[in-house]
């Protein structure tokens, strides 16, 4: 297969055109995520959040944005200079490059790849070394308790995430993520006659570890309640806080985005990405990123509601659920739902 | 085309880092770039279309592994004066291991060299019709299931083997039982009495 040197270039330029677009919707999206993440927030508290900045406080964001731009950036005499600078770019870069995978409807992902599920586990995975890396190089004692903790933390949780995605790949067999998201139009509902819907999506049958999976990515991604590496009450605020103006911007980012993936990958793996909710006329005339961006804030409504329902978990409770409830759940499921898929012939 | 501009960049990359990590001073440098060694050779399996083993690459290795690993090296009070003390001591160990290392990896090279068959065996193309994923889950759970067992089994052992090695139980120790404590009930931990003022409570 000969392709010219300008068909090359051609397909990169709309490889990177494409990611450009992601990359802006998904920032814009973000500045109002963060803001409906503090109203709802604000609202469990019954305070009223940001109002100030814009109609509504809607703008809030963006002055948050330029207040960080604009502030000189310090940089600590003995932190590790390269290191230090690294990591919170680590963060950022890491959580955006995971959302290359993502299908957003059929067939709108930017690589759809035939690994798209451990590809995100692996990125996801290794967000943990920017905090690692910002802990120890700042030559602080609070940063690097966070580091420690966070190293802890998101190797324990990671183990329980494995597991439920093995159980969603063992049903769907497959590991593309478009794959995962078609093969949830036939299930439950379908086997009871109905057309298509919200019946047919994992969250059913796999309901134990979707439980899992959410409160996983909350630990995952340090949202509260397990926020044990920036716990302000003790930590001020873990490995970030030696960072000032955009370094500290970046990890913040990088912090965000990161749950935006796990919202879209609970989705995905159990929401039945863009699938509409019944696939009759008046829904299934929406288009499929529509889904996908309701069901995606749908999570992200829990997330924002955890954070502002749980209290803080202690360090030990934290490490017995991942380790002593989650995992051996997990794994047991894992076998009932392989045996029962080879019991019925139900594996595909 | 683009393959090969991105075979060079990750083999000068995967071979500049793995030089770095053996002659950084600092050690958790060290593991940094042996971490992006690990990536960029993530990267070249990637071009080789073993795109299962790259992302097993980072997910074991990367994600697990060498997490721990730079835990420990952080968390270490290494002596660099004391390290290097013992260069002159371990050089020819050093040397000889790594001598027998490349003795052995000329004999395989030129075992694909010498052998065709051999060669042929080792790069034997995947199967077109199934992805990378099947292929290679179908070599080791149905071909070779037992040899796969077994290598769990013999993992599981160690494993035993490390908790055994560093459990120790302490019994002057209060321990917290979840159970116990989720099982208690109001009524059976709380009385609401009404004092009279001035009277005190009896216990």
């Amino acid at each position: 297969m000969q392709t010219s040197l300008w068909d090359t270039l051609w397909w990169l330029f709309i490889i990177a055109l494409k990611s450009a677009v992601l990359l802006v919707i998904l920032l814009v999206a973000l500045a109002f995520l963060i803001y409906v993440d503090r109203k709802v927030w604000a609202a469990v508290q019954m305070r009223r959040g940001p109002n100030v900045v814009g109609p509504f406080g809607l703008l809030q964001s963006f002055a948050d944005l330029l207040k960080f731009v604009l502030k000189e950036v310090v940089i600590p005499d003995a932190t590790n200079k390269g290191v230090y600078i690294i990591a919170p770019l680590v963060v950022s870069v890491l959580a955006l490059a995971a959302w290359a995978v993502v299908p957003v409807a059929d067939g709108w992902a930017i690589g759809d790849i035939n690994v798209g599920i451990l590809y995100i586990f692996a990125l996801s995975s290794l967000t943990v070394y920017g905090v690692i890396m910002g802990g120890w190089a700042s030559n602080s004692k609070y940063p690097f308790m966070a580091a420690l903790r966070s190293a802890a933390q998101m190797v324990s949780y990671e183990v329980s995430i494995g597991f439920v995605i093995v159980t969603v790949l063992m049903v769907a067999g497959s590991l593309n993520l478009s794959e995962i998201v078609r093969a949830q139009t036939a299930g439950l509902g379908t086997w009871l006659g109905l057309p298509s819907s919200f019946l047919d999506w994992y969250w059913l049958p796999l309901f134990p570890m979707f439980i899992i999976f959410f409160i996983s990515a909350l630990a995952e991604t340090n949202r509260p309640p397990f926020d044990m590496v920036e716990a302000e009450s003790e930590l001020v605020a873990g490995h970030m806080v030696e960072y000032s103006s955009t370094p500290y911007l970046l990890f913040m980012l990088g912090e965000y985005v990161a749950i935006t993936l796990m919202c879209a990958l609970t989705t995905t793996l159990f929401l039945g990405g863009w699938l509409p909710i019944i696939d009759v006329p008046p829904f299934n005339w929406i288009p499929g990123v529509i889904w996908f961006t309701l069901k995606a804030l749908f999570v992200f409504f829990f997330f924002a509601l955890v954070k502002a329902f749980v209290p803080r978990y202690r360090y030990d409770q934290l490490m017995r659920l991942g380790w002593k409830v989650f995992l051996p759940i997990s794994l047991f499921y894992v076998a009932a739902v392989a045996g029962v898929l080879v019991a019925f012939d139900l594996a595909p | 085309m683009i393959a090969t501009v991105f075979f060079y960049m990750f083999a000068v990359f995967l071979l500049g880092s793995a030089l770095l990590v053996i002659t950084v001073r600092n050690p958790v440098h060290a593991v940094l770039f042996l971490i992006l060694a690990f990536f960029n050779a993530a990267g070249l399996f990637l071009i080789a279309g073993a795109e299962f083993l790259a992302m097993n690459l980072i997910i074991v290795y990367v994600g697990a592994v060498m997490v721990l690993f730079l835990f420990i090296v952080m968390t270490l009070d290494v002596d660099f004066a004391e390290l290097r003390a013992g260069m002159a001591e371990y050089l020819p160990v050093g040397l000889f291991v790594g001598l027998v290392l490349v003795v052995e990896l000329i004999m395989v090279f030129s075992a694909w060299a010498l052998a065709p068959e051999a060669m042929k065996l080792r790069m034997a193309p995947m199967p077109k019709d199934v992805t990378n994923t099947e292929a290679l889950g179908r070599v080791i759970y149905t071909d070779y299931v037992l040899y796969f067992q077994l290598a769990g089994v013999i993992l599981l052992v160690a494993m035993i083997g490390a908790i055994v090695l560093s459990l120790h139980h302490r019994k002057d120790v209060r321990r917290q039982n979840i159970a116990d404590q989720v099982s208690r009930r109001r009524n059976e931990q709380v009385a609401l009495v009404d004092v009279e003022p001035g009277q005190g409570l009896e216990s």
